[in-house]
């Protein structure tokens, strides 16, 4: 214990006195955190909606008026030239054109429905879904609200989905976001750091000198993994900080759900870098791994697109990926409040990684190295 | 008792043979050159002595300890030092000695002691502070040096110690090589500089595998019918079939 000790020392010395490492350490999180939450907003606002009104009706008036002070559009009335309007979309200033036809308030009074035509610009295929989706359910709000306001004897022009979104009931894409960047966040300090570090001392050569001191190989890997694990779970502090004083999120479910489950991932995620490191023998081996390892983990992880959206083989591929199951948790516990309990498969499973990894650290870090 | 005794010592990668049965012995206190072209298997021989690389065949033991059953045991009671650095370039000479102290297991008394001594005897005083990174390198192979054996250990493996250092630091590295051995430290060195052979009180001559030649200096020459132990080696080295690495 007191070889880890010494071992540990010199760890940190290594790493605060690097010139590069502790900015690194520091800034990545904040930016990352300041940052990305906003670039990956799948929150549309500022549609642009062209509105043909040919009716001129007091109705289609309302319509038009009711799609305008939503907050997703900017609504613009246009000609009744149908062609002009598609011209607009073609040089995106449109984003959709609404076309309300001729009668469309009679139609109502007399029969009780009426069509509206949606033109969607689907180059931007989540903007243009989206927006289909926004105008679809005021359109339907609104055809609600007239049959509520006319004569009693109209039946329901038709039947009403009604939509709860639970946990997070403003749609907000950052409440979605913000915990998977923390992931996002210690995978990286996490693998980053421990990559460089057993081949950094291959490079500067005191490598062979530790092999041939008298620590066991544990104490040795165990020396590399704690510094990091210290450093990460400083990161999760800064990052909950953040996440709190800008984006006003707090946890609904418990701390100690979020430290306990972020130690264990950790220590997983660091076996991993330090497996790399082990397979390397220059620094720049090391980072090219790494990245094209935590390219795959990440975008396969389910932090900025959903899991449930992926093909099935990918979805299939995200079962081995360690940072999904981290995901999970992290968002489980800051939307939804999951207790232990409810995580528990995913507690098993980052486990089952965290063993698994650090015994593959441990026995491919060769001392032999001829 | 030895310090190291080998017999028969063998070590097989598939096909090839690196060490193909080697036996010596280094008595306590003795300097002894191991010596050998590159490839003719001294670092695998001597990555087997300490306790790094596990023999094919054969029998060896170091400071008294079996090189298959303990080689935890061997760590522990030999220094080593290499040509490539053993320090840390981003901790200062005092670091150095306190980590390396450390992980040899002294305790913190016995470190200060020692650091302080060793601040004397290299005359280093004054640098105490400096990051190693910013001493010359001689200085840097002299404070290695003094780390390796900071433990005492029985024996102390040196492999190269004086690469691409100026001859006046070699002759200082030396004298620190003998202050050792009359304090009972074994020394295990392997060379390029045949000058420095001249120093060993044994040495053995490594060609393809095998010990080809073994005995003091001036046995050596003798034997040979050459007046250095230049010339002894070039006499046994060019009948090597094994050209590098």
């Amino acid at each position: 214990m007191r070889r880890l000790a010494y071992l540990l020392e010199k760890e940190f010395k290594h790493i605060f006195r690097d010139k590069f490492m502790p900015k690194l350490i520091i800034m990545v999180p904040i930016i990352q955190l300041l940052i990305l939450p906003f670039a990956a907003d799948f929150e549309m606002k500022n549609i642009n909606l062209g509105v043909i009104d040919r009716d001129g009706s007091a109705l289609s008036k309302r319509l038009a008026e009711k799609s305008g002070a939503s907050k997703y559009f900017n609504a613009e009335m246009l000609g009744p030239d149908y062609g002009a309007a598609m011209g607009l979309i073609e040089q995106n200033l449109a984003d959709i054109v609404m076309e309300i036809p001729q009668d469309f308030e009679k139609d109502i009074t007399n029969e009780g429905a009426a069509n509206v035509l949606l033109s969607v610009n689907a180059i931007n295929g989540m903007k243009g879904g989206l927006g289909a989706a926004y105008l679809n359910s005021i359109i339907s709000d609104f055809s609600r609200e007239i049959t509520e306001t006319s004569e009693p004897y109209m039946p329901p022009s038709r039947l009403q989905t009604l939509t709860e979104d639970r946990y997070n009931p403003h749609l907000s894409t950052k409440a979605f976001i913000v915990p998977g960047v923390m992931v996002f966040l210690l995978s990286l300090i996490g693998g980053i750091l421990s990559s460089l570090n057993i081949v950094s001392e291959k490079e500067a050569g005191t490598m062979e000198q530790m092999n041939m001191a008298p620590i066991s190989k544990i104490t040795f890997i165990a020396s590399k993994i704690i510094p990091v694990w210290i450093i990460g779970m400083a990161l999760l502090t800064i990052a909950i900080l953040i996440a709190y004083f800008v984006y006003g999120l707090f946890p609904e479910g418990s701390f100690a759900i979020i430290y306990g489950f972020a130690a264990i991932y950790l220590t997983a995620f660091t076996a991993f870098g330090l497996i790399l490191s082990n397979y390397s023998s220059t620094a720049q081996q090391a980072m090219l791994s790494f990245i094209f390892f935590v390219m795959l983990f990440l975008l396969l992880g389910g932090i900025f697109t959903p899991i449930s959206s992926m093909p099935v083989w990918a979805q299939n591929l995200t079962l081995l990926n360690p940072v999904r199951y981290f995901v999970e948790t992290m968002r489980g516990v800051y939307l939804r409040g999951c207790g232990f309990a409810d995580l528990l498969p995913q507690f098993y499973t980052i486990c089952a990684f965290a063993i698994a990894l650090n015994i593959y650290a441990v026995s491919s870090f060769r001392r032999n190295t001829d | 008792m030895y310090a190291i005794e080998v017999d028969r010592l063998t070590k097989r990668f598939g096909d090839f043979t690196a060490v193909d049965g080697i036996s010596f012995y280094v008595a306590k206190g003795e300097i002894f050159g191991f010596l050998g072209a590159n490839g003719a298997g001294k670092s695998t021989a001597m990555r087997m002595l300490c306790g790094l690389l596990t023999p094919t065949s054969g029998d060896a033991k170091v400071a008294g300890f079996d090189v298959y059953d303990n080689p935890e045991m061997i760590k522990k009671n030999i220094g080593y030092m290499s040509q490539k650095f053993s320090l840390y370039n981003d901790l200062t000479v005092v670091e150095n000695i306190k980590f390396w102290g450390g992980l040899y297991g002294l305790d913190g008394k016995t470190i200060r002691r020692k650091t302080d001594q060793i601040l004397g005897e290299l005359d280093m005083r004054d640098w105490k502070d400096s990051f190693v990174e910013t001493l010359p390198l001689g200085w840097k192979q002299k404070l290695s040096f003094s780390i390796s054996t900071i433990h005492e250990p029985q024996i102390v493996f040196l492999d190269e110690p004086t690469g691409g250092v100026d001859p006046a630091v070699r002759r200082k590295f030396w004298e620190m090589i003998y202050a050792a051995s009359e304090r009972g430290i074994t020394a295990f060195v392997t060379t390029h500089y045949m000058d420095e052979a001249e120093y060993c009180s044994r040495v053995s001559i490594m060609v393809d595998g095998r010990i080809r030649a073994l005995g003091s200096p001036n046995e050596l020459k003798r034997e040979l019918g050459r007046n250095s132990m230049d010339g002894v080696f070039k006499e046994l080295a060019r009948h090597a079939k094994r050209n590098s690495d």
